[in-house]
C-alpha cells in the first residue's frame, strides 16, 4: 500500500544558509526563529512558500529562509505578492514588512491588498522607527519623539496599525511581541493562526530595534510589566490580565470600557472576547498603554471568499459560458469578410 | 456653389479612387459612433481604410464650443493607403463650432454638409463667428449642403413614441444615412450594429428601432432631396486573399498578447491601472477570461507594475499597459524587473505631455523614457508598432523576446494608432510560431560538490533560468540588491557589480541578433534617407513614395526595434547624403542615432498632438534636398 508522505521538517530546514545581518540583539531574530518553527510544524512543502518583502531591516527576512522569495522595492511587497497570488493559487504567500515600509510608503498597497482579501499573510514588524536609514521617526513613532529628523520632537500623530487594517476590512487581525519575558509569548499561536487563515492575515509584531529605538516596547515584553500592560485575548474568554490575574475589562454604566478588579464585579459583567465581532475588535485596537492593557493574540477573524477564489470563479464561469477560447475564435469574432 | 434641399438634378455615379471624410460635432453628438460605423461599413465593403478619431479629453465638453469639438476622420480607398489623408474632401459638421474648427482642412470644392438647425445665432456666436457662415458667403469655395437635420430627424421619428431627448440623439444616424446614400453604401452593417448595441446589449429595442429609422430616413432623404448632382463610388481595393476584419490598435495589442500567451502555452496576467489612451486594452482583455486571461485592476500604476514582478516570478506571462505619466510611476518597479531578470511586457500608449499634457492627443515623446528613463544602468528591449494591425505582431514579438531574454520589454504605441483602425487580415493560427518556454526542474549547478540551483547561471543568449515557485529543490530568493553572478546571492563585490552591469547590457545588445533585417522602402543609396519609428509609418512611407514619384532619390526605413537598434542600421545610414528623422517629438530618435552612429541626422519635428501630414513631410524634405 502506498501512502503520500508528508514532509517532516525541523526549523533548521528552513534556514537558507545566508549570514543573518541584523544587529546583534535585534528583535527580528526572535521573529525569524518563530516563523521557522511555525513553517516546520505545518504540512506544507517548503517549495510552496513565497516570502515577499519591501525595503527596510525587516525586509531582509526572505533571504534567511530556504523558500522562494522576493526582496522587492520600498513599500510594494503587497502589490508584488498580489501578482504571485494571482499567478498561482497553490502557493502560500507571506509578506514581511515594517512600519515605514508597510504604513508610510506602502500604505496604499497595504490598504488595497487587505480590502481585496488577497490570500496572504502580512507580518508587520513595528519598531516605531526607521532602522535601515539610521534612525528617523516612522509613522508609528509617538508624537514628540526626538529622532535624527525631528530634533525638536515629532509633530506627527502616529498611525495605529491594527485599527487601520480593520478599517480596510481585514478578515484577520492579530498582534504579538517579538519576545515576552513576563507573560505568555503569543507569537507562535498567532503565526500559526495566521498561516491557517484564508484571506489576508495581518499580524502586527512589536519589535525591538535595539540600536535606534531600544526599549520602545519593553512595557509589553518585560517580566515586571508585561502582564500588567498587555492582555492575551482568547475567543470566548474574558479579558483577564495583571500580575495576579486580577484585572479585567468591563463596560461601565455609561457604555465606556474600563479596567476593573475581577473581585469587584460579578463574572457575567466581564466582557468576553468574540473574534467575530468587528466593533469589539475596533475597540480593542484602540486600547493603548498606559490607559489600558494592549491586546495580544487574535483580535479579529472572519471567513470571506479570497480574491483569487473569486478571480478563478469568474474564469471558470467564462469558460463554461463561452467554452475554452481558441485562436480561431479570437481572430474571427465580430464582423469578418473574405477577399478571394 | 451652395445648394439647398430644394435644388434638383438627376444624380449619376462618379468613380473615385479614394475619399477622406471627417465627421465633427459636439463631443455628445455621437460623431465617434458615426465615424466608427462608416469605417465598419467601408472595411466590410472591401476598401482600404485608415481612421483618425480625435476627441477632447473632457467626456462631455461644454456644448457648442470649439474646444468641445469631437472629430472622426476616415480615408477609404480602392488602392493602398497609409494615412487618413492630409485634407478631406467631405466635412460633416453637426454645429458651427465643428465647422469653424475643421473647415480649413477641407479641399477647395469639397463637400460640406451641415446641420442647418444648429446654426442658431447663439451657437454661431459661441463658435466665435461674428456672422452666420452659412449666409455670409465665406463658404463660397465649397459645395455646401444645408440640411435641417434636427427637424428632419424629429419629423421622421414622430411616430416612434420616444421622447425629444432620445430623438435628438439620433441626429447622427440621420446624417450617417445621408452620407451612406452619397457614397452608395449599404445600411446593413450599421443596422446590425444598432440592433446589437441598443437592442441586445443595452436591452433597449425601441432605441435601436428609432436609430435604425433615423438612419433610413437620412438615406431616403439623400435619395429624394437631390442635394447632390452625383453619387460617388469608391470600389473595392485589391487586397491579399484571406479573411479580414476591422481592428483598432489597442484591440490588436490585446489580441496579440492573448495569442502570445497561447503560443507559449501559459496564462496571461494583465495588471493595470486605467489611463487614457491605454484603458481600451484593459477593457478588451477583461472580456477574454475564457482564454484564462487574468485582468487585475490595481490600486495605482506602481502596484500594477509590481504585480507583474510577482506574476512573472510565479510563472505567468505578465503584461501591463499605460501611458506616459503612468510609465513615470512604473519606473522603479521596471528597474526591479531588470535586475531580477524576469520576463514582462510594458505597453506604453504614448500621448502628448509633459505631465498630464493632452491626454487624448498623440505624440511620440516617450522614446527616451523607454530606452533610458530609469535610475542607473538599466537596459531593456524597446519595440514600437507602426500601425493598428501591427500592434498584434509587435505584441507577440515583445512577449517572445521577453521570454527568450528574460527581460522586461517596452512596447510603444501611441494614441493615433491605438484608436485608429483599419482592415486586418486574420492570420492562420497554424502559421504562428510557438513560443518556447522552459522551466528548470533540476538543480543546474554545483557549488563545493553540492548540487544547487543557480538562478543567475546564463544560457547562450545570456538569459538566466526561470525556476518557478512550487518546484521542489529550486527554492531561491532574488530581489533588488545586486546579486552574485551565477549563485544570485546578495553581493556588494566591486568586480562582480561591474560584471553584472556589463552582462545585463550584453544580454540586451545580443537580442539584436534576433531581429529581422531592416526593410528598405527604396534603394540603398540616395540623397535622403527618411528614418521613422512608430505610428508615423503611414505618413513617412507615403511621403517617400511621392518624392520618388517626383524623381527624388529618397528612401525610407521604419524601425520597429529601438533598443537595441537593429544590426546593419549604421551601414544603411551611411549610404545616403542626408539622414532625415521625422518624429512627433523634438528629436529623440535623432538623438539616439547621432549618439550611436555619429551621423549628422536632421529632424522634422512636430508636437501639436496631431499626426504628420504627408504634404508637410514632402515639402520639408524638398527643402532639405535643396539645401547644400
Ligand atoms: S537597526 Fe534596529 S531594526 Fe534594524 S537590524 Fe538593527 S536593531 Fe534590528
Amino acid at each position: 500500500m502506498s501512502s503520500i508522505s508528508l514532509p517532516t521538517y525541523k526549523p533548521a530546514d528552513f534556514a537558507s544558509g545566508q549570514d543573518v545581518r541584523w544587529c546583534p540583539g535585534c528583535g527580528d531574530y526572535a521573529i525569524l526563529a518563530a516563523v521557522k518553527k511555525v513553517l516546520a510544524s505545518r504540512d506544507v512543502p517548503k517549495e510552496k512558500y513565497v516570502f515577499v518583502s519591501g525595503i527596510g531591516c525587516s525586509s531582509r527576512f526572505p533571504y534567511y529562509l530556504d523558500t522562494y522569495g522576493i526582496h522587492g522595492i520600498h513599500g510594494r511587497a503587497p502589490a508584488i505578492a498580489t501578482g504571485v497570488r494571482c499567478a498561482n493559487p497553490d502557493l502560500e504567500v507571506w509578506v514581511i514588512t515594517g512600519d515605514g515600509d508597510g504604513l508610510s510608503i506602502g500604505g496604499n498597497h497595504m490598504m488595497h491588498a487587505i480590502r481585496r482579501n488577497m490570500d496572504m499573510k502580512i507580518l508587520l514588524f513595528n519598531n516605531r522607527i526607521y532602522g535601515l536609514t539610521k534612525g528617523q521617526y516612522s509613522p508609528t513613532s509617538e508624537q514628540h519623539k526626538k529622532t535624527k529628523s525631528t530634533p525638536m520632537g515629532s509633530i506627527d500623530t502616529p498611525i495605529q496599525p491594527t485599527g487601520f487594517v480593520l478599517g480596510c476590512g481585514a478578515t484577520f487581525v492579530a498582534r504579538a511581541t517579538d519576545v515576552n519575558r513576563g507573560g505568555v509569548n503569543v507569537l507562535p499561536e498567532v503565526l500559526l493562526a495566521a498561516a491557517d487563515h484564508r484571506g489576508t492575515a495581518f499580524v502586527e509584531i512589536y519589535q525591538d530595534c535595539n540600536v535606534f529605538n531600544h526599549r520602545a516596547f519593553f512595557y509589553a515584553t518585560e517580566k515586571e510589566t508585561a502582564k500588567e500592560t498587555t492582555v492575551h485575548v482568547k475567543h470566548g474568554k474574558p479579558y483577564i490580565f495583571g500580575n495576579n490575574n486580577d484585572k479585567a475589562i468591563a463596560i461601565n454604566r455609561c457604555g465606556a470600557i474600563e479596567v476593573v478588579n475581577v473581585r469587584d464585579v460579578s463574572p457575567d459583567e466581564l466582557l468576553v472576547h468574540d473574534e467575530a465581532d468587528r466593533c469589539r475588535a475596533f475597540m480593542l485596537t484602540q486600547m493603548r498603554y498606559p490607559e489600558y492593557p494592549e491586546p495580544m493574540g487574535v483580535i479579529y477573524r472572519e471567513s470571506q471568499p479570497t480574491y483569487h477564489d473569486l478571480l478563478w470563479a469568474q474564469i471558470n464561469e467564462a469558460k463554461e459560458e463561452h467554452g475554452e477560447g481558441t485562436l480561431e475564435d479570437l481572430f474571427s469574432e465580430g464582423s469578418t469578410w473574405v477577399v478571394e | 456653389m451652395v445648394s439647398d434641399a430644394a435644388s434638383s438634378s438627376t444624380p449619376t455615379h462618379q468613380d473615385l479612387q479614394s475619399v477622406a471624410i471627417r465627421f465633427c460635432g459636439d463631443s455628445g453628438d455621437g460623431m465617434q459612433f458615426a465615424g466608427t460605423e462608416f469605417t465598419n461599413t467601408s472595411v466590410m465593403f472591401g476598401n482600404e481604410v485608415v481612421t483618425f478619431p480625435d476627441y477632447p479629453a473632457e467626456i462631455r465638453a461644454p456644448l457648442g464650443t470649439t474646444y468641445g469639438v469631437s472629430g472622426f476622420q476616415i480615408q477609404f480607398s480602392s488602392s493602398e493607403i497609409y494615412t487618413p489623408g492630409d485634407n478631406v474632401q467631405v466635412l460633416i459638421a453637426m454645429n458651427p463650432a465643428g465647422l469653424k474648427v475643421n473647415i480649413e482642412d477641407v479641399e477647395p470644392g469639397g463637400i460640406v454638409i451641415v446641420n442647418k438647425d444648429a446654426f442658431t445665432p447663439g451657437n454661431v456666436k459661441k463658435a466665435g463667428y461674428t456672422d452666420n457662415p452659412l449666409k455670409d458667403g465665406s463658404l463660397a469655395h465649397y459645395h455646401v449642403c444645408k440640411v435641417p437635420v434636427t427637424r428632419l430627424t424629429k419629423e421622421s421619428l414622430v411616430d416612434s413614441g420616444m421622447g425629444g431627448k432620445a430623438i435628438g440623439q439620433a441626429k447622427n444616424m440621420f446624417m450617417l444615412g445621408l452620407v451612406y446614400w452619397l457614397y452608395d453604401r449599404s445600411l446593413e452593417q450599421t443596422i446590425r450594429a444598432l440592433t446589437e448595441f441598443f437592442g441586445e446589449k443595452k436591452k433597449k429595442p425601441r432605441v435601436a428601432e428609432m436609430n435604425v429609422a433615423a438612419l433610413k430616413a437620412g438615406y431616403f432623404f439623400g435619395e429624394t432631396a437631390e442635394l447632390f448632382p452625383v453619387r460617388y463610388r469608391v470600389s473595392r481595393a485589391k487586397q491579399e486573399p484571406g479573411t479580414y476584419r476591422k481592428i483598432a490598435g489597442n484591440q490588436a495589442t490585446a489580441l496579440g498578447l492573448i495569442t502570445a500567451a497561447q503560443l507559449a502555452k501559459k496564462p496571461l496576467f494583465y495588471g493595470s491601472y486605467p489611463i487614457t489612451p491605454a484603458s481600451d486594452i484593459l477593457h478588451a482583455l477583461s472580456t477574454y477570461k475564457h482564454f484564462g486571461v487574468k485582468t487585475v485592476q490595481l490600486e495605482d500604476e506602481i502596484a500594477a507594475m509590481c504585480s507583474l514582478i510577482g506574476a512573472s516570478f510565479a510563472g505567468d506571462i505578465a503584461v501591463t499597459a499605460t501611458s506616459g505619466p503612468g510609465m513615470a510611476l512604473k519606473t522603479e518597479a521596471i528597474g526591479l524587473g531588470v535586475i531580477m531578470e524576469l520576463p514582462m511586457v510594458i505597453v506604453n500608449v504614448q500621448r502628448a505631455g509633459p505631465s498630464t499634457g493632452l491626454p487624448t492627443k498623440t505624440e511620440q515623446s516617450d522614446l527616451l523614457q523607454a530606452v533610458h528613463g530609469r535610475n542607473a544602468e538599466t537596459p531593456l528591449i524597446v519595440l514600437a508598432a507602426r500601425g493598428p494591425g501591427d500592434c498584434f505582431t509587435t505584441a507577440i514579438e515583445s512577449v517572445r523576446l521577453a521570454l527568450k531574454y528574460m527581460t522586461p520589454v517596452v512596447m510603444l504605441t501611441d494614441g493615433y494608432i491605438a484608436n485608429g483602425a483599419g482592415p486586418w487580415r486574420i492570420p492562420d493560427p497554424a502559421d504562428l510560431l510557438p513560443i518556447e518556454v522552459a522551466h528548470p526542474t533540476e538543480r543546474n549547478h554545483e557549488i563545493d560538490g553540492k548540487p544547487v540551483y543557480a538562478p543567475y547561471l546564463r544560457d547562450e543568449h545570456l538569459a538566466r533560468p526561470w525556476a518557478l515557485p512550487g518546484t521542489p529543490g529550486l527554492e531561491h530568493r532574488i530581489g533588488g540588491l545586486e546579486k552574485m553572478d551565477v549563485s544570485g546571492d546578495v553581493s556588494y563585490d566591486a568586480e562582480n557589480h561591474q560584471h553584472m552591469v556589463d552582462a545585463r547590457a550584453a544580454k540586451i545588445a545580443k537580442a539584436a541578433d534576433d531581429f529581422p533585417p531592416i526593410e528598405l522602402n527604396g534603394r540603398d543609396t540616395g540623397d535622403v534617407l527618411l528614418v521613422g519609428w512608430g505610428g508615423t509609418f503611414g505618413a513617412i512611407y507615403t511621403a517617400a513614395q511621392r518624392l520618388v514619384d517626383e524623381g527624388h532619390r529618397v528612401t525610407s526605413i521604419h524601425l520597429r526595434h529601438l533598443n537595441p537598434l537593429p544590426n546593419g542600421l549604421g551601414d544603411i545610414l551611411r549610404g545616403f547624403k542626408k539622414v532625415v528623422v521625422p518624429e512627433l517629438n523634438r528629436g529623440q530618435l535623432r538623438m539616439l542615432l547621432r549618439a550611436e552612429y555619429l551621423v549628422d541626422a536632421i529632424g522634422i519635428n512636430k508636437v501639436q498632438g496631431r499626426p504628420f501630414l504627408v504634404s508637410e513631410l514632402v515639402d520639408r524634405v524638398k527643402e532639405i534636398l535643396s539645401e547644400d
